[in-house]
């Protein structure tokens, strides 16, 4: 899968070195927002072939261990319009899509546009906190390991991240379940907020924050581990540069010549991994929330599967899909401003 | 006589390998975690019986913790929580590699079509793998195997379809840095045909990278394969890693803390995919020892 665990490629094989680079400023933008769009398109087209092309038939699949008899499968058919030619519910998916209308839930019966933005929020908050921590801990150490290179420090850091990159998401969060939440009953075991509720704001807040430590801990364990072997690996490339050289000559300490000259050059490839790994963090949470039973998208997804319920699961492959691209555009746009080489020419 | 000449060419060059990857200490401890376990999955059904496995004759009682008669515990079932992590292997490792093998061979004809025919098939190629690239693959595994028929072959399809996009991004590099270079150009002026440029030249040349890259994929494919059976879409009639957390859960092992049926499964795919990943920076370092500089 993009890989649920990215291989180790480093910044400068993904990292296009021309990109953007010998062009005006409105050119990029729109070369970057045409790709945004044909990718969105491309996921709405994935979206129609997925559940309407491949050989596998949603109806049969809904009523799987549910004998229904053929009028059943035949009402069922005809209100998803499987009755008729491809092309046409081809323009009638595009219809709905257009207006916002992502169907009706087989499982709760209600609309697909109003399940997701339901379950939107809780999922913005885990992975967004998430992807901070993460962020701020995998380039802290991964500079650090990179500027001690070969020490205790870098060894440790580096086995670490390497074991941690290699533990299956969902199974790290049912071990934290297990030992912090049932054994030592330390948090809760599921859920985003206490049942029955708590009276005021303050009280409200805590309460959510003390659901949120546990799956917030198990996505930062697995994610973070990626971001400090990038930092590691593109700080170690900057390392032989001459320019440290010459700050070092003019006598900058060698704290400063990490922090004001090595990190930031280092810190633009592995802006754009980050980035480009988002799709992994939004698998991750699919996994967390599931563990957690976090009331988000990636729960939603869960039960969409376990029912199956076909229109629920395009409506969040689709919802998915498209935040990732989305960030992915934003991120390439936010690159071009931070990057002082290319915001000049 | 020059059949002998290539033959010790070739016998020096398999020497070198060895004898720089031997140099690389973790790689050799993940070869001998990997082989360990191909070996314990291959002669499992030699001390490993259909009664063991089934749950009808399970002679141990309900979670039962680590004894004596059972090392490792029993589950659910009473069945021993170690026969079923020995036989689990052999699901896991199958579909770890055969969805690797999968991704690979896609990964690489998309990569060699892009880099030899540029322009606008070049163009198409790249959009689709830079799509992919950023696509949350799990969402779309998971989309894929609910639609599909259930069983390990949709498994590996699914895993193979959503995990092209990095090594179509690394075979177009290395094919455009090898096309760059003259012999290609002899190759086509003495009358070679796009297949024979791409399959004699470009390939070889391109394969070991490939190689290394594959090595990395089996393990994050069997992280994959985990997750989706975890997510109850594997194959419910086999026993792999991944069903027997799913089942662990199901069965309220977490409750109850039994600790035995949720570890070993868990800790055979951190060692196996902590093998393939250990081996497969190695194989890099190997194959680009400026690399190893930077580890």
């Amino acid at each position: 899968m993009t890989d649920l665990l990215p291989s180790t490629t480093t910044a400068t094989d993904l990292a296009e070195p021309t990109k953007g680079r010998a062009q005006g400023g409105l050119a990029f933008v729109l070369r970057t927002i045409g790709g945004g769009l044909i990718s969105m398109a491309l996921i709405v087209v994935l979206g129609f072939f997925m559940f309407r092309v491949l050989p596998g038939d949603p109806v049969r699949a809904m009523t799987r261990d549910r004998p229904g008899n053929p009028e059943q499968l035949a009402r069922l058919r005809a209100e998803f319009g499987l009755d008729q030619p491809l092309p046409q519910q081809f323009l009638d998916y595009l219809g709905d899509l257009a207006r916002g209308d992502l169907g009706t839930s087989y499982k709760y019966s209600q609309p697909v546009t109003d399940l997701i933005l339901g379950r939107l929020w809780p999922t913005v908050l885990l992975t967004g906190t998430a992807l901070v921590i993460s962020v701020a801990l995998g380039l802290w150490l991964g500079s650090r390991a990179a500027w001690r290179h070969g020490s205790a420090f870098d060894r440790f850091t580096t086995a670490t991240a390497l074991v941690l990159w290699s533990v299956p998401t969902f199974w790290l969060g049912l071990i934290v379940l297990m030992v912090f939440a049932v054994a030592l009953d330390l948090f809760p075991t599921a859920g985003m907020t206490s049942p029955g509720g708590v009276d005021g704001f303050f009280p409200a807040v805590l309460d959510v924050a003390h659901h949120l430590v546990l799956p917030c801990l198990t996505m930062v364990a697995v994610v973070y581990a990626q971001y400090l072997m990038v930092m590691r690996s593109s700080l170690l490339e900057e390392m032989t540069a001459d320019y440290l050289t010459t700050a070092r000559a003019k006598g900058l300490r060698e704290d400063l010549v990490r922090r004001r000259h090595a990190v930031p050059n280092a810190l633009l490839p592995t802006i754009t991994i980050i980035f480009l790994q988002v799709g992994f963090v939004v698998s991750g949470a699919v996994t967390v929330e599931t563990v957690f039973s976090w009331p988000g998208l990636g729960l939603l997804t869960y039960q969409a599967l376990a029912v199956p319920d076909i229109p629920l699961l395009q409506g969040t492959l689709i919802a998915l899909s498209s935040a990732v691209v989305i960030m992915n555009v934003a991120a390439d746009l936010v690159y071009r401003l931070v990057d002082p080489r290319v915001r000049t020419r | 006589m020059t059949a002998s000449i290539a033959w010790e060419r070739r016998r020096t060059a398999a020497a070198r390998f060895a004898r720089t990857y031997a140099e690389q200490r973790s790689g050799l401890a993940g070869l001998v975690v990997l082989g360990a376990t191909l070996v314990v999955a291959l002669t499992a059904p030699l001390y490993i019986t259909a009664d063991d496995l089934s749950v009808i004759t399970a002679t141990g009682g309900v979670l039962e913790p680590p004894s004596a008669a059972y090392p490792l515990g029993t589950d659910e079932s009473g069945r021993s929580v170690l026969a079923l992590t020995i036989m689990g292997s052999r699901i896991s490792l199958l579909v770890g590699v055969a969805a690797t093998l999968l991704s690979v061979v896609i990964g690489s004809l998309v990569g060699m079509l892009a880099a030899h025919f540029g322009g606008w098939p070049s163009a198409i190629l790249m959009r689709l793998t830079d799509f992919f690239l950023v696509l949350p693959s799990l969402v779309l595994a998971i989309v894929l195997s609910t639609v599909l028929q259930r069983g390990a072959f949709t498994i590996i399809v699914a895993i193979g379809v959503t995990s092209w996009a990095s090594t179509a991004r690394l075979v177009r590099a290395q094919t455009l840095a090898i096309e760059a270079r003259p012999y290609i150009e002899r190759a086509q002026v003495l009358g070679g045909g796009h297949a024979h440029v791409l399959g004699k030249h470009v390939l070889p040349a391109v394969l070991p990278l490939v190689l290394a890259n594959t090595t990395l994929t089996v393990g994050s494919a069997i992280i994959s394969e985990s997750t989706l059976a975890f997510l109850g879409l594997g194959d419910p009639a086999s026993v792999s890693w991944g069903t027997m957390l799913k089942a662990a859960v199901d069965s309220g092992a977490i409750t109850a803390g039994a600790w035995w049926y949720l570890l070993p499964p868990g800790i055979a795919i951190v060692a196996v995919v902590l093998g393939f990943t250990l081996c497969g920076r190695a194989l890099e370092i190997v194959l680009n020892p400026a690399l190893a500089a930077r580890r």
